[in-house]
């Protein structure tokens, strides 16, 4: 007999290596289970060639015997039932060395973790305690206590190259200072209240520092469409994994306080001071290794919700848009309105990318594109009235830098918006492909950012660091 | 000779436990046994043998560990734990009811019984 171990022809292992993703693919039958079961194809392969048989034959009667590959998997379920509930353990994807990857990757991760839950608490180290006087500090440099965190981690998973480590690191840099440098009139000493420039910052560094944990989470495939397509999906699933993670944490939070209350502690110092802060800052880590560990667990959350909430944004806009016709009633223009339109273009946007990216670009346009294009269409229409109101009537309320920001944010969503309706009615008439609206939207990406990093470095010396 | 698919998969516990209580093995060579004591008329589907092996691990009556054969590809094999043990007990004592009632019934119906018993493992020649 050879030896089993002996490797098959070339021809013969790719066939055994089809096979093997094949079986892979069954959710009922585990990595482990298919290296089993490989070992026995392999066994029945070579004492049938010592027999005799030609390595393909031998191939495909050890196959044959092995059984019905559904009837297999169904009998695999019905012993591992609890395997169709995808567990959230972080089994590693192949038996043997990766496992060690996958510790270390947890490792790593956890780590990082602590250092993003300690970092927000080393400027008290330097007297800058968390309270209202230092407030402004804080809701400014907040993405800076962790983000760089996160790009690092990305930048050891995928062993970045030094060239792009340093533009990260740069961007980083430049962060802090614009963050920093300028001094911001104190909100409550501002013309517009509640409207400082020193807001608009904390809002917008986030967004445009997202762009440089992209290309990191992006590893060397940020040029590609598909890099791109995978860190819109990585965002999304963050941020499912962020919110049931913060849940999770008032729970804790009730019961901490809960107990503690009965034998006469107040925990809120504690809570406020540590718990909060550490806890959301070390989650954002935690949540992100979740979504690269176990990318299968609540992978299809995103799109699920999408389904669910398209036709009913879609009915909503439609019905609003039928009633102002209807009634002939105006928008009428209070200062948030704005922002409130945005809001509302930022989620039909979600609800877009979200059911784009997990659409498959192949399959034929179907009910569920109709509608998204009907929800497309309709808020356009929704934010074409409101943003008609607004500039009739904009030199009356005056360009604050608020104003000024989230009519940016109105114009450019309002453009992404009306190319993808545009590429979408295209695909449905089988003019265009689906993967133009695709790479549409990868590509805009990095206008976001930009417009956020414009908003953080241009505004403050526009309007006078109000 | 096909035997039906129920009697296949109720003896399979006793059948694999037994082999594993020859020594420890692992699915391969569990199957190639099957096949010599049933002198080939025991075919089972090899794949399916695989969830029998688990479950019968999830029971605790046996044990798995990975070990590198001699091929040097990493190899799951089976031992029979106690309790296992004292399952094919159990299980032999069921099966010997069921082989004694059969016997009964067949010796009172005097019908005309297949020479060959498993062990002699030599299949009838055709047209004997």
């Amino acid at each position: 007999m050879p030896s089993p171990g002996d490797a098959a022809s070339p021809s013969v292992e790719e066939q055994i290596a089809q096979w093997r993703s094949y079986l892979g693919r069954r959710q009922a039958i585990h990595s482990v289970d298919v290296a089993e079961l490989e070992d026995h194809l392999r066994e029945q392969i070579a004492v049938l060639a010592g027999a005799g048989l030609a390595p393909d034959e031998a191939f495909l009667v050890a196959v044959k015997r092995m059984g019905d590959l559904d009837a297999l998997s169904r009998e695999f379920a019905r012993e591992h039932s609890d395997r169709l509930w995808k567990q959230l353990v972080v089994v590693p994807s192949d038996s043997g060395e990766p496992r060690a990857r996958v510790r270390t990757d947890a490792i790593v991760a956890f780590c990082l973790a602590v250092a993003a839950a300690l970092a927000i608490k080393v400027p008290a180290l330097f007297g800058i305690q968390m309270d209202d006087q230092n407030a402004g500090f804080y809701a400014r440099n907040l993405s800076l206590f962790v983000l760089p965190l996160l790009t690092g981690y990305f930048v050891w998973k995928r062993r970045l190259g030094t060239s792009t480590l340093r533009w990260l690191a740069v961007a980083f840099v430049a962060a802090g200072v614009f963050a920093n440098v300028y001094p911001f009139t104190p909100s409550g000493e501002s013309d517009f209240p509640g409207a400082s420039t020193e807001a608009l910052t904390a809002l917008h560094l986030p967004i445009a520092l997202w762009l440089a944990v992209g290309i990191a989470y992006a590893g060397g495939r940020w040029s590609q469409v598909g890099g791109r397509m995978d860190f819109i999906r990585f965002s999304g699933e963050l941020f499912i994994y962020y919110v049931l993670i913060a849940l999770g944490g008032g729970v804790l939070t009730g019961f901490m306080a809960m107990i503690f209350q009965a034998i006469g502690i107040d925990i809120e110092p504690f809570f406020e001071s540590w718990l909060l802060p550490c806890g959301a800052m070390g989650a954002i880590i935690v949540a992100s290794w979740l979504v690269e560990a176990k990318q299968s667990v609540i992978e299809n959350m995103a799109p699920v919700l999408t389904r669910l909430f398209s036709p009913l944004f879609a009915a909503v806009l439609v019905a609003f848009l039928g009633t102002s016709l209807w009634t002939g009633r105006g928008v009428d223009i209070e200062r948030d309105v704005l922002i409130a339109f945005d809001l509302l273009l930022v989620v039909v946007l979600g609800l877009l990318l979200y059911s784009i990216s997990a659409r498959d670009p192949r399959s034929p346009p179907g009910a569920f594109d109709v509608v998204q294009v009907v929800l497309v269409v309709s808020a356009l229409l929704a934010d074409a009235v409101a943003l008609w109101a607004i500039a009739a009537r904009i030199t009356e309320f005056g360009f604050s830098p608020n104003r000024v920001a989230a009519l940016g944010e109105n114009v450019i969503l309002l453009v992404n918006l009306a190319w993808s309706a545009v590429l979408y009615i295209r695909f449905l008439r089988r003019q265009g492909s689906f993967t133009d609206l695709e790479r549409w939207q990868t590509d805009y990406l990095p206008v976001y950012a930009v417009w956020a990093a414009i908003v953080v470095i241009v505004f403050p010396l526009v309007f006078g660091y109000n | 000779m096909e035997i039906n698919k129920d009697l296949i998969s109720a003896s399979s516990t006793p059948i694999v436990l037994a082999i594993l209580t020859e020594e420890d093995s692992y699915g391969y060579a569990i199957l190639k046994r099957v096949r010599e004591l049933s002198g080939g008329r025991m075919e089972w589907t090899d794949g399916m043998l695989y969830p029998v092996l688990h479950r019968l691990e999830r029971l605790g009556h046996v044990e798995a560990r990975w070990e590198v054969a001699e091929s040097g590809r990493r190899r799951k094999y089976y031992r029979i734990t106690s309790r296992g043990l004292a399952q094919l007990v159990e299980e032999r004592r069921q099966w010997q009811a069921v082989d004694a009632t059969l016997r009964g019934i067949w010796q009172a119906l005097f019908l005309p019984v297949p020479a060959n018993h498993p062990a002699s493992a030599v299949p009838l020649p055709q047209g004997a």
